[in-house]
């Protein structure tokens, strides 16, 4: 071949480009989670029918069909419930050799893990989440929970020094509709191992892992009565926290209801964690690993529809790299895959509610109001259910009610700033102070806003990572006590002298 | 009609999760069998293997160290009648798995007990964490199973990995135990079961170099010569109880390494 | 003495012999999107695709001592019609062999739109003069090479004197430059840490690589998700803010279809469908071939396949 020849050669384009890649559809098959018709309430280690009367329906948020019908419990069966849990309490279950009810909280680990499949699949119907994130995040965790606090159950007296722990009681749980499952690990699993028994009412929208999870109690041979589950929208809740049989109230939810359960406890001596919301600050100093750090950003508030309290939902970029940072944040948004919550391949989810989705676009629209750019990748969004495209707004001041307040969707705010002084006191600017992010390569820096911030979690150089064996919880209205490691035991104890 | 003749089993040592005869071809009668008495050569190859797999066993996330030891627990559980049937019975048998689920329970809440964060006079953040020490030798006391896991817990759930010397008059029901351990997802060469004489045996572990820590908890004979020979590269030398549960015995096992950086903008 | 190449404007020369900081890269957090991205279920149509795509963009390898004529004329033809069989499987995209067996590769692929890379420059060691290196280079060029794959000198980087690794690869572009696109081996598993695999990088690329390469593939650490992802961010990173189109290659331990269609999955979604061309993106392999051509196989029978009916070589 002559030299000429050579390089036209090497100059032809060789291969065209593709138009498209789209991946097929990867489905994970629903019919692993059996779904009933209709569920009772669980009491006394069987599911009875509510004396209420009252049922509702819960629905698959993705395509706004109906799941199943489940229980309205009124004031008769939440004592009902009360009730069972205050005997299992007195007959045995405090009395219980410790390393035995460590035994029983181990059976039910083990068995989440042996279940996890058709766990993960029933959470992304009943809630909307994908199932990536159910499969991969939720699932585990609550078994890594039970199997912590399992070890703690029969060591408490290594994680009080000088005191003789004890348990309060019943403990009266409520939880949120956006980890149902790991919510309930959450809660249930430190209150067993101290040796309490539990009435918890799952979220009115998502009923049906709890209500599965009451088969795991089955095969782990939990004596009834110890665990109760019982469904119900916020009159139940509402019942649960007045009745004056239960010793101990742990709610997660919105600050607003957090601050009307404080109330109705006032003067009754009655145990409280609450576990609130939040609205965090994500600070990105201008040496941080831009790329991983963008991956963080979208991460701390795109990871299950931003339907996280702990949510970095305020971007803090240090001016200097804010357009570096904006566009790769956009390039990165326009990646994501919204859709079916369990096509294996979806990256955001459906939001949970017909309310939530309306409180969402509300709160958007406030900020297209009062003046911040909105950006929002193309995104093709599947007909029914309920959907909100990954929204990013900048030129947000501080003052901005998309800067304030929790939204709990896919929704984020970016504000600049010039010093680590200025980025820890925009942080700190806001009556929540739950959690907080700091990507930055300079170690010291990491451990000094560390100090400085005000919340109950700081992420360096990561976001939105759990741990049963690290204890969360919030400053502020974020709530009070935490949950998670030794320090998780404490709002389950009373702490007799030695 | 005539009996059924049973097979009859080979008792063989347990390294690098194998079950190899001794090199030296020897065996001894223990309970009536045939049993395998490891060699010096034994020994050497089954620390250079504790070794080798320290970095993985050390490596894993302490949940994941906590899951194995419940597994183990899990199968001596299923096999309860072979061991109770080798050991003082089912008393001891049920007491050996109950404290190895007790310590199956620490592996992801030692460094909140042991371990600290210390404020220092100055703008430093300080913290200590416990680590394994490394390779540690366990002279097994009776009872021969619950001995043998009262002493071996601790030991492993930290993170270390054990070379065991097992009972010398009831060595069975270790090569038992250890094929629980062979089908309880533990990896090759975390746990290995030394059959034999006690006096051949123990000189040997105590002088190895590589050795990091000894239990001598189960030592009969001059103990104090044993102490002399782990001093040779300064040994952990730990005289536990042979019937005990606690943080202690696994801290026993733990080194404690401090950390210091500034804080600052 | 060299003189630079003239480069795309804005561009940070690391000309220092310590490097400015050029961006670092969090380990924990790219290993753990690396991690993410592998977990994409590519199904049916979009797995044929990706298969597919994987032959085109395939340099297939041999870099024995052994390799003789015999071996690389059989290599060759396997590469331009790789299914004998199925008229429908395409033809790789290079065949990579060692300088003395250029010719024989150049040989069988006449007529065909396949391409002969040559390795260059003391492969894989590169722990020889430049003077040897620069004459390796001229040979194969001359020889007909249309690639050549070079070895940045590690040594030189893991010491400090980048500003000898950068003459290097400036040296070699220049005889490379009109008649053969030059690809620069960073062998990442000598590099110690993902912030030196981006440091030689950005290295490579300003000294006028045409395509950035992981690995030699002889040693047991070669491409791995994590550290592609790495590299394909430089690249991303040198594309936004100077418009300079840089390839990437994956070279070493790609053995399974399902691998590589995860190293297709990360380029699709950090750099979008315009890499996704042989002119743009390469995975350096040899028995990886076989293993596409049996999934390929699967999906179009719906039989899980026996790799007898595949021919070696």
């Amino acid at each position: 071949m002559t030299k000429e020849k050579r390089e036209l050669a090497h100059r032809a384009v060789t291969a065209a480009i593709p138009t498209a890649w789209d991946y097929a559809p990867a489905p994970e098959a629903r019919d692993i989670a059996k779904i009933q018709e209709r569920y009772g309430l669980f009491i006394g280690g069987k599911f009875v029918e509510p004396k209420s009367g009252e049922r509702y329906t819960t629905i698959d948020p993705a395509r706004e069909e109906p799941l199943a019908e489940v229980a309205q419990a009124g004031k008769a069966d939440v004592d009902r419930a009360v009730r069972a849990a205050r005997k299992a309490f007195a007959n045995g279950w405090s009395t219980l050799r410790p390393n035995e009810r460590a035994k029983y909280l181990f059976r039910i680990a083990r068995l989440l893990q042996e279940r996890s499949r058709e766990f993960a699949v029933l959470e992304s119907i009943n809630g909307g989440k994908p199932i990536r994130e159910s499969r991969d995040v939720d699932v585990p965790l609550a078994a890594a929970h039970f199997f912590y606090y399992a070890g703690w159950a029969d060591k408490l007296e290594y994680a009080f020094p000088n005191r003789k722990p004890r348990p309060i009681g019943v403990a009266g749980q409520i939880i949120p509709w956006n980890f149902p499952l790991l919510m309930l690990a959450w809660k249930i699993a430190p209150a067993l191992a101290a040796g309490n028994t539990v009435v918890l009412k799952p979220a009115e929208t998502t009923p049906l892992s709890a209500l599965l999870f009451c088969d795991v109690l089955r095969q782990a041979d939990l004596p009834p009565g110890v665990v109760n589950i019982i469904t119900g929208d916020g009159r139940t809740g509402a019942e649960l926290v007045s009745h004056p049989d239960v010793n101990k109230i742990a709610f997660t939810g919105s600050t607003e209801v957090g601050k009307a359960i404080q109330k109705t406890l006032a003067g009754t001596g009655k145990r409280l964690t609450l576990e609130l919301g939040g609205k965090a600050a994500n600070i990105i100093f201008d040496d941080a690993p831009l790329d991983q750090a963008v991956e963080g950003i979208v991460n701390g508030i795109y990871f299950n529809q931003g339907h996280v309290c702990c949510a970095g939902s305020r971007l803090l970029v240090e001016e200097s790299i804010y357009e570096t940072v904006v566009a790769k944040l956009k390039r990165r948004m326009s990646t994501l895959r919204v859709g079916d919550p369990l096509d294996k391949n979806t990256d955001v989810g459906a939001i949970n509610s017909k309310q939530q989705l309306d409180k969402i676009g509300s709160l958007v629209q406030a900020g297209i109001d009062e003046g911040a750019e909105i950006y929002q990748p193309p995104c093709k969004l599947p007909e029914r259910g309920y959907w909100f495209v990954p929204t990013v707004f900048t030129n947000v001041a501080q003052s901005y009610r998309i800067a304030q307040e929790e939204i709990f969707g896919p929704v984020l705010s970016v504000l600049t700033f010039r010093t680590p002084d200025e980025a820890i006191e925009k942080a700190n600017n806001t009556p929540y102070g739950l959690s907080a992010g700091v990507w930055t390569e300079k170690g010291s820096r990491i451990l000094a806003m560390a100090q400085k911030l005000r919340a109950g979690v700081v992420w360096a150089n990561t976001y939105n990572r759990f741990d049963p064996a690290s204890p969360f919880g919030g400053y502020k209205e974020s709530g009070f006590g935490r949950e998670g490691g030794r320090h998780g035991l404490e709002p389950y104890v009373v702490l007799d002298d030695a | 009609m005539t009996k059924r003749l049973e097979v009859q089993k080979t008792y063989k040592l347990y390294i690098g999760g194998a079950f190899p005869r001794s090199e030296s071809g020897r065996t001894y009668v223990a309970e009536g069998a045939n049993v395998a008495r490891a060699s010096r050569k034994d020994l050497r190859d089954a620390v250079r293997i504790a070794r080798q797999a320290g970095a993985g066993w050390s490596g894993m996330t302490a949940y994941n160290r906590g899951q194995v030891l419940y597994r183990i627990a899990e199968m001596m559980e299923m096999r309860a009648a072979e061991l109770a049937a080798l050991c003082r019975g089912a008393a001891e048998v049920a007491r050996a798995v109950d404290r190895m689920v007790w310590y199956a329970g620490w592996s992801d809440k030692l460094a909140q007990v042991i371990g600290s964060s210390n404020p220092v006079a100055g703008p430093y953040f300080n913290f200590t964490v416990p680590e394994p020490t490394g390779v540690t030798g366990i002279l097994a006391p009776e009872p021969p199973l619950l001995g043998l896991i009262s002493r071996l817990a601790p030991v492993i759930v930290g993170g270390n990995t054990a070379v065991v010397v097992a009972s010398e008059a009831h060595p069975l029901v270790a090569i038992e135990f250890a094929e629980c351990l062979a089908t309880a997802d533990v990896p090759g060469g975390v746990v290995n079961i030394l059959t034999g004489l006690r006096g051949e045996l123990a000189p040997q572990i105590a002088s190895h170099m590589d050795v990091a820590a000894l239990d001598l908890t189960g030592a009969d004979g001059d103990v104090a010569e044993l102490e002399r020979l782990g001093a040779e590269n300064v040994k952990r030398i730990v005289r536990g109880r042979p019937d005990t549960q606690s943080p202690y015995e696994i801290a026993a096992f733990l080194e404690l390494k401090t950390v210091w950086h500034p804080i600052g903008m | 003495m060299a003189s630079a190449p003239v480069l795309p404007g804005g561009f940070e020369l690391p000309l220092e012999p310590r490097l400015p900081r050029l961006g670092s890269v969090d380990a924990v957090a790219l290993e753990e999107r690396a991690a993410s991205l592998a977990t994409r279920s590519i199904k049916r149509d979009s797995k044929v695709f990706a298969l597919d795509l994987a032959i085109r963009v395939m340099d297939l390898t041999t870099l024995e001592g052994a390799d003789t004529p015999g071996k690389v004329a059989a290599l060759s033809s396997k590469g331009i019609h790789p299914d004998p069989s199925d008229p429908n499987i395409p033809s790789v995209a290079a065949i990579c062999v060692y300088p003395n067996l250029v010719p024989y590769a150049l040989e069988r692929i006449k007529g065909t739109n396949v391409r002969v890379a040559a390795v260059a420059t003391a492969f894989p060691s590169g722990q020889s003069s430049l003077a040897v290196k620069l004459l390796e280079t001229r040979e194969v060029v001359e020889a007909g090479a249309h690639e050549v794959d070079m070895v940045i000198d590690r040594g030189a980087f893991l010491s400090g004197r980048y500003a000898a690794v950068y003459d290097e690869i400036v040296r070699v572009k220049e005889i490379c430059a009109g008649r053969a696109h030059l690809k620069v081996i960073l062998e990442t598993g000598e590099l110690g840490t993902y912030d030196n695999v981006r440091r030689a990088s950005l290295l490579a690329i300003a000294g006028g690589a045409d395509f950035i390469k992981t690995s030699t593939g002889k040693l047991p650490l070669s491409a791995t998700l994590p550290v592609q992802l790495c590299m394909l961010e430089v690249i991303r990173d040198v594309h936004e803010e100077t418009g300079r189109v840089v390839g990437m290659k994956a070279a070493g331990g790609i053995r399974q279809s399902k691998q590589a269609v995860q190293y297709l999955v990360q380029v699709h979604e950090t750099l979008g469908l315009a890499w996704l061309t042989p002119d743009r993106y390469r995975l350096g392999a040899s028995t990886l071939l076989n293993d596409v051509l049996m999934q390929i196989r699967k999906e179009r029978t719906g039989r899980y396949q026996n790799p007898d009916y595949f021919t070696v070589d």
